[in-house]
């Protein structure tokens, strides 16, 4: 790997400056199919947080679809349903729904297929991270689902829980844990919602407890890194790995903008050596660490990284779009990087129409030059065909 | 079609009402009465669908009709031009919520405007979405607005609970209840569910709980209780009177105790929910123990893999060899067979 972006980190990270989207990035020619996917008439896509292809090019979408639903008449609120995920073949044709009913889908993030096609789902909503085998069972569940809602520290910035009142359940445990996790101060302590001792700010634990998850992503041995979380102002700012059952091995990363911190993480990649791609949004770049969490390089003049996807293969790319917020359809363009950060090029805008993005929360780039691009405001996947410049 | 009479009628209509109605009454006087029929039952619903309240109706170029209704859940229908009902459209779309108006364009596009989820929804005459403007807000944005966990109470009602946690029988039917998360109590029943006595409060005391969280009873009618806060396991009498504590197994999320002439008690010390390594390394075992608190042995650790455990909350120990075990993190059920043991030993009896 090259390092030639270790020794900027220290200016880049000092320096006040915006950092701005590469607006003098060649064009790459594209065309893109808008209806690629066919669905039966009774299901619809909601807002397409999540697509990935597996190796017979079947394609699964993770959408946050229906209505999540609350109990009433219970002293607290359950929450289930919000988001389904489906199957499609290699021609868009629909091949079944997987998970029907699952505990942990309530609002769809993203999901990914491993080299084993194994389907990996995560969720903001349940903070869960799902690995199901390619007959869609439930092969690991990362984290648990906070049992009622107001469990999770607050989104807003509050801090939910720690504040008197009995632990919740499951805080319990030896009486050392019990009494730290229920003792920190609510909202001094966001990360991990009080559940454990505090530690910097969006640390969280050392462990799977996650906070609104963001992404998955493996090395070549199967270790598992989970970007923790989406969230920003409270909540985990950090990414966590575990092996390949999911015992904990490692987290790095808390909430702010210097290297190694993070303000909303929204994706993470690995490329072939094992570095890792971490979609810091709120600090408008994509850090890499090595794969231990040492800070490498940072790549910064790509906009907002709302969803980042790197091809296999020899010669490895890095895409990353830099998603409009719902408030606007300014920006939108999805960018193609070398590893090193340098811009091959860029395509795409902002809107509504067929080959515009709204709201990209999802890139599969299995294939160089064939993605598939799910959008939050367009309740789409769009087939992206980059032509040859 | 008549087109009515008088454009100022009209305009005097939409003028103030008088205090305290929503709706004014008409000014115009002395207006010719327009005779009219109503069609008896023009929509006609496959006999499991029904109307809610009328939301939005509009017709399309072909005289279809479209009704956007807030029924069960807010739903959209389409029936032909003699009311056929055609097909539904929209089946549990994200963007239904709280039905407002429906509208067919001149391209017969169906647009509905949800004021639930504030979202403006246009349907192509396929019945697939082609456009939506406005967002349904995050989910995930709202969870903290919710009701909480709600605090310890310690009513000690005789009829309720306050998240309850397990039950169990003596010999006799009688009805044992650990309460629970809000109350720090067991309550005993007879077997016909009617109230007999309710001890316990909250507290690290003799005969106190903190998270009274599984319960079991052997055959001399003696309940043992997971004291999970307090990491221990308590034995009560009959009537729930203290007997004897068993500290040395860790936090019982789980007990139970083995039928049979020889029962056995089975303790779960079960690493804590909340994902924290440090915990994991030192929880996760199964502990199985004489019924006087002699420990016979312990088996598993926490983990996610085969053969580990990830927050047991229940044991099954109908037959002592042959557990299941669920647990939370995991989202299983382990059916674990337990072989027999080289050599004996004990340790640590219960004080």
């Amino acid at each position: 790997m090259k390092r030639w972006l270790v020794l900027s980190l220290v200016a880049a990270a000092a320096c006040a400056a915006p950092l701005v989207a590469q607006s003098g990035a060649p064009d790459i020619a594209y065309d893109a199919n808008a209806d690629l996917l066919k669905l039966p008439d009774t299901i619809h896509l909601g807002e397409a947080a999540g697509v990935a292809t597996n190796s017979k090019g079947h394609i699964f979408v993770y959408t946050r679809t229906g209505a999540a639903h609350s109990s009433v008449g219970t002293s607290r609120t359950f929450y289930k349903a919000g988001s389904r995920l489906f199957e499609f073949d290699q021609t868009g044709k629909f091949v079944r729904e997987i998970g029907q009913g699952v505990y942990g889908f309530n609002f769809a993030q993203a999901v990914k297929i491993d080299p084993q096609d194994n389907i990996w789902v995560v969720d903001q909503g349940s903070s869960n991270v799902i690995k199901f085998d390619q007959d869609g069972r439930i092969l690991l569940v990362l984290s648990r689902k906070p049992e009622a809602i107001s469990v999770r520290p607050g989104a807003r910035g509050g801090g939910g829980e720690g504040r008197g009142g009995p632990p919740p359940e499951g805080r319990g445990g030896p009486p050392a844990e019990a009494a730290r996790g229920a003792g920190a101060p609510g909202a001094a302590q966001p990360a991990g919602g009080g559940r454990g001792p505090a530690g910097p700010p969006g640390s969280g634990i050392p462990g799977d407890s996650f906070v609104r998850t963001a992404g998955v992503a493996w090395d070549k041995d199967g270790n598992i890194y989970v970007a923790d979380g989406v969230a920003t102002g409270a909540g985990n700012a950090r990414v966590a790995k575990f092996d390949k059952d999911g015992h904990y091995i490692a987290s790095w990363g808390q909430r702010g903008s210097e290297p190694g911190q993070f303000n909303s993480l929204r994706g993470i990649a690995l490329d072939a050596q094992g570095n890792v791609y971490v979609a810091d949004a709120g600090n408008k770049r994509i850090q890499v660490f090595d794969g231990r969490g040492t800070p490498k390089a940072q790549i910064a003049n790509i906009g907002t990284p709302a969803a980042i996807c790197i091809t296999p293969g020899a010669h490895q790319f890095l895409y990353s779009s830099n998603s409009n917020d719902s408030e606007s359809l300014d920006n939108g363009e999805i960018y193609k990087l070398e590893l090193d950060g340098k811009i091959v090029g860029k395509f795409g805008r902002a809107g509504r129409l067929p080959k515009e993005f709204n709201m990209v929360n999802a890139i599969d780039c299995r294939s160089e030059n064939e993605l598939l691009v799910g959008e939050l405001g367009n309740w789409r996947v769009q087939k992206i065909t980059l032509r040859a410049r | 079609m008549i087109r009515c009479f008088t454009a100022g009628a009209f305009v005097a209509m939409i003028l103030a009402a008088a205090p305290g109605y929503a709706q004014s009454k008409a000014k115009a006087q002395n207006v010719p009465e327009i005779p009219y029929e109503s069609v008896p039952n023009f929509l006609k619903l496959p006999p499991n669908l029904y109307l809610g309240e009328g939301i939005g109706v509009a017709t399309n170029s072909k005289g279809h009709v479209f009704v956007y209704t807030r029924s069960g859940d807010t739903r959209l229908f389409e029936f032909d031009q003699n009311g056929a009902f055609v097909r539904e459209i929209g089946q549990g779309l994200y963007g239904f919520a709280f039905a407002h108006a429906v509208r067919v364009d001149p391209q017969d596009n169906i647009w509905a405007v949800d004021e639930g989820t504030n979202m403006i929804i246009k349907f192509n005459p396929a019945g697939r979405v082609t456009m939506v403007i406005g967002r349904r807000p995050e989910a995930v944005e709202e969870l903290t607005n919710f009701t909480g966990q709600g605090g310890y109470s310690g009513a000690n009602k005789p009829y309720s609970f306050n998240r309850p946690t397990d039950v169990a029988w003596d010999k006799d039917g009688n009805i044992f209840i650990s309460d629970g998360y809000g109350d720090s109590r067991v309550v005993k029943y007879d077997k016909n569910g009617r109230f007999v006595k309710s001890a316990g409060t909250r507290g690290n005391g003799q005969g106190q709980l903190n998270l009274p969280h599984t319960i079991a009873a052997d055959a001399q009618g003696n309940v043992y209780i997971g004291d999970r806060s307090n990491a221990r396991v308590q034995v009560w009498d009959n009537d729930l009177n203290f007997k004897a504590i068993y500290d040395q197994v860790g936090s019982p999320w789980a007990i139970c105790i083995s039928p049979g002439p020889h029962q056995y008690l089975f303790v779960s010390n079960s690493v804590p929910d909340n994902g924290d390594s440090r915990a994991a390394a030192q929880t996760g075992e199964i502990y199985k123990m004489e019924l006087d608190g002699t420990i016979v042995g312990r088996f598993g650790k926490a983990g996610k893999a085969l053969k580990e455990f990830s927050t047991v909350h229940e044991i099954d120990c109908r037959n002592p060899n042959e557990l299941f075990v669920s647990e939370i993190t995991d989202w299983r059920v382990q059916k674990i067979i337990l072989k027999a043991q080289p050599a004996k030993t004990s340790a640590g009896a219960g004080k």
